[in-house]
């Protein structure tokens, strides 16, 4: 049996022999669990592909529905979260837990922002009867019958890469909890570290759709 | 190896005598809230001989409605339902799951000489993915069941009035488990063996539940997310893939075998590990060919990526595109063909014993084999014209899994009781246990070979009278192989209860769990072991 808690700021968990160990093991399986959210959203974009290549008109009609500034916007906004969370990843590997607490507080911050411009988008279309779905779908909205495949991929990807954000903003306030707690040390970073990889790769799968869904 | 042996854990100093991870805390909360690897094992190993009960009844009223050609005591309803539910127990609770959680759990970190696994408590949210997951699924009979057949081929299973988002959503969350397992694993592959066990001195099994591992993190989520879009089009009316709504049905029969043929040998890699320990213990015989039969396991992953097409053959494929999976389906043959001469090549001249395991694991040299070869036909779509979605298919699939990794896996389960429990199992009754499943099992499926190939079409509650003779025996030998499965588990579950108790090492094996007590103590080791060289070094 362990013995009480382990001060994971200087010592690793007893199944580790060293915290470079017990590091690597975290950083791996953070990896591994983006190779397996790279395939979840590979297949939706092989769907996108191949639904594009047989219903092209449907999919440029699709794309003109949808407002490539509020999706620019986001984009940027997205951007700058991750520059922020990088920098707090910088800042609690030199132990610097309130630096990276702010940073972290300001990424939390720009999620919010993207998820209120995605509730301001996906209302817009839901009243112009361009949710696909739920009896909601009006077939005079559009020109091509077609459009409504096109519409169920844009609220399926992006509502997918929306429940990864809200996701984001759960393992954010739990980072800011231990931050504020002082939890991490130069040695032991891996929980930010973890949380940082997550966040980079929801916005690497935004900045995928954003011109497949909003420009192209 | 014979350095490792020196390491003495049994009588090392700090040890109480007597504490193991079984009895060092009690209670049922204890167990529901463990992190130890070797518990979360057990609770598989409980959980998932369970499901297979359940499955196998399910099976055995399949078996008895097709004693006769008219209807017997199912309509076809409810034919339709428990075929489903039978196929989908054993694909997603008991063989999916099975050995890497109930094996792979207890043994691997053992064999490769850590403490535990690298996520000790994602391991225990893997087995309530799994219990959640189940619950949701099994509580769809109170809801209209689901009667789509464990594929979920849509159109149909978008417009079946059953409860079918209820089952596929409780296999999404079975999926979770089966992804976080892979990730855990190959983890504490990588990163936690002890000093001296590089990865070309890791025991076969430890190769085996690597490959899987890599398989279930790949392959799994793209079925995570086609099952996610068949509950959106259940639940929302969009139509990814309904053709009224200008979906496409065959886009979903590629998402799922993209996964479904990766997931065969999520089922069937782990057994091939199993079988490599058996064989050489019990022929005390180093392992012929040890590096072929690891890269080959590799090679069996790759490869499988590459094949999901040929379930697809009369799916309205070009010609070319299945000229093209039947060629790379061919190639899979090669691999896990040198696995099988490997094998053959280390019973030669060995000092054969044959005790229980080693007599599931001849029994899945044989049946496997016969499951392998008759895939070959199946693989080559001209051929497979013919057979497509008939008994022949059933036959080939259930002496893969059935024959090959479910009779490897009470094989596993003999071989390492010992070790897990701390009791000798009763030879006797495990070796009639053994020899009935053979018996049963053959007598149940080479039928359905033979009526497949002469047009039997699967999934029918009813049939022609020409078939009666082959299902009768067919039915006939499902009640011999219930007895064998029923005596294997009475064995199982009496040595866990009155079993002799068991030495360090009572099959003269040379991996690491046999230079441990029996059963291991909390930290599986006293001190972290030393390995000098590969396993398997007899002479
Ligand atoms: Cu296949």
């Amino acid at each position: 049996m362990s013995t009480g808690k382990v001060d994971r700021r200087v010592e690793p968990s007893h199944h580790f022999d060293s915290m470079i160990q017990e590091h690597d093991a975290g950083k791996q399986g953070v990896w591994l669990f983006m190779a397996t959210e790279l395939m979840m959203f590979g297949a939706l974009f092989a769907g996108y592909f191949i639904y594009r290549t047989k219903y092209f008109d449907a999919w440029v009609e699709g794309g003109s529905l949808l407002d490539w500034r509020l999706g620019a916007f986001n984009t940027i906004v997205l951007l700058l979260s991750s520059f922020t969370m990088a920098q707090a990843v910088t800042d609690s590997m030199q132990g610097h837990n309130k630096k990276a607490f702010r940073n972290v507080i300001i990424t939390t911050a720009c999620a919010f922002i993207f998820m209120i411009v995605k509730y301001f988008e996906y209302s817009g279309k839901i009243h112009h009867g361009l949710f696909p779905g739920l009896g909601m779908w009006n077939p005079e909205a559009v020109e091509v019958a077609q459009t409504k495949l096109f519409m169920t991929f844009y609220f399926v990807m992006t509502g997918l890469h929306g429940i990864h954000i809200l996701v984001g903003i759960g393992l954010m306030v739990w980072l800011m909890k231990r931050l504020k707690n002082d939890e991490f040390s130069k040695e032991y970073y891996t929980s930010v570290e973890g949380v940082g990889l997550y966040w980079h790769i929801v916005d690497i799968i935004w900045i995928f759709l954003f011109p497949l869904m909003y420009l192209i | 190896m014979a350095e490792t042996k020196t390491v003495d854990n049994a009588h090392a100093h700090g040890s109480q005598e007597g504490v193991n991870y079984l009895n060092e805390t009690s209670g049922l909360w204890s167990w529901l809230t463990t992190v130890d690897h070797k518990r979360i094992g057990v609770m598989y190993i409980y959980t998932i001989i369970a499901f297979f009960v359940v499955g196998g009844l399910f099976a055995l009223a399949l078996r008895l409605e097709l004693l006769t050609a008219e209807k017997l005591f199912m309509t076809a309803d409810v034919y339709n339902q428990v075929m489903t539910f039978h196929g989908s127990i054993m694909v997603f609770m008991v063989i999916v799951p099975g050995v890497p959680a109930m094996l792979g759990n207890f043994m691997m970190p053992i064999m490769i000489g850590a403490k535990d696994v690298a996520f000790p408590k994602l391991n225990l949210a893997s087995w309530y993915c799994l219990i959640i997951g189940a619950v949701i699924a099994v509580a769809s009979l109170f809801f209209g069941g689901v009667d789509t057949g464990w594929t979920f081929y849509t159109p149909y299973s978008a417009q079946s009035a059953t409860a079918v988002a209820m089952v596929v959503f409780g296999a999404f969350v079975m999926g979770f488990s089966s992804i976080l397992t892979g990730l855990n694993f190959i983890v504490t592959i990588h990163k936690l063996r002890c000093k001296g066990m590089t990865m070309m001195r890791m025991p076969l099994f430890v190769w085996s539940i690597y490959a899987t591992a890599i398989l279930q993190v790949i392959a799994t989520p793209v079925l995570g997310i086609t099952l996610l879009l068949l509950v959106a089009e259940r639940i929302f009316g969009v139509g990814v893939f309904d053709p009224a709504l200008g979906g496409d049905p065959v886009l979903f029969q590629h998402f799922f075998w993209f996964y479904s043929h990766p997931a065969v040998y999520i089922m069937i890699v782990p057994a091939f590990g199993i079988v490599s320990e058996i064989i050489s213990t019990f022929s005390q015989k180093t392992i012929f060919g040890y590096k072929a039969i690891a890269f080959s396991s590799m090679a069996i992953t790759f490869l499988s990526f590459l094949v999901w097409g040929h379930h697809m053959f009369v799916s309205g494929q070009s010609p070319v595109a299945g000229t093209i999976f039947t060629v790379l389906t061919m190639l899979v043959g090669v691999p896990t063909a040198i696995k099988l001469f490997n094998w053959v090549a280390t019973l030669y001249k060995g000092q054969i014993t044959l005790s229980t395991p080693m007599l599931y694991a001849l029994s899945f040299l044989c049946l496997f084999t016969i499951g392998g070869l008759t895939g070959l036909f199946l693989g080559a779509f001209a051929v497979d014209v013919h057979l497509h979605d008939t008994y022949f298919v059933v036959a080939h699939f259930h002496y893969v899994m059935l024959g090959g990794a479910i009779v490897a896996m009470f094989g596993g389960l003999f071989y390492w009781m010992p070790k897990i429990s701390g009791k000798m199992y009763d030879e006797l009754l495990g070796k009639v246990s053994a020899v009935l499943v053979f018996i049963g099992f053959n007598v149940t499926f080479l039928p359905q070979f033979v009526m497949g190939s002469l047009g039997m079409p699967r999934r029918y509650a009813t049939y022609d009278g020409i078939y009666s003779g082959y299902h009768v025996l067919s039915t006939i030998g499902s009640w011999v192989l219930a007895l064998g499965f029923g005596v294997a588990i009475y064995a199982l579950i009496k040595a866990a209860i009155k079993g002799e108790k068991a030495p360090e090492d009572p099959f003269k094996g040379t991996t690491l769990e046999w230079t441990i007590p029996s059963p291991p103590i909390h930290t599986n080791f006293e001190t972290s072991p030393k390995v000098s060289g590969r396993p398997y070094e007899y002479r």
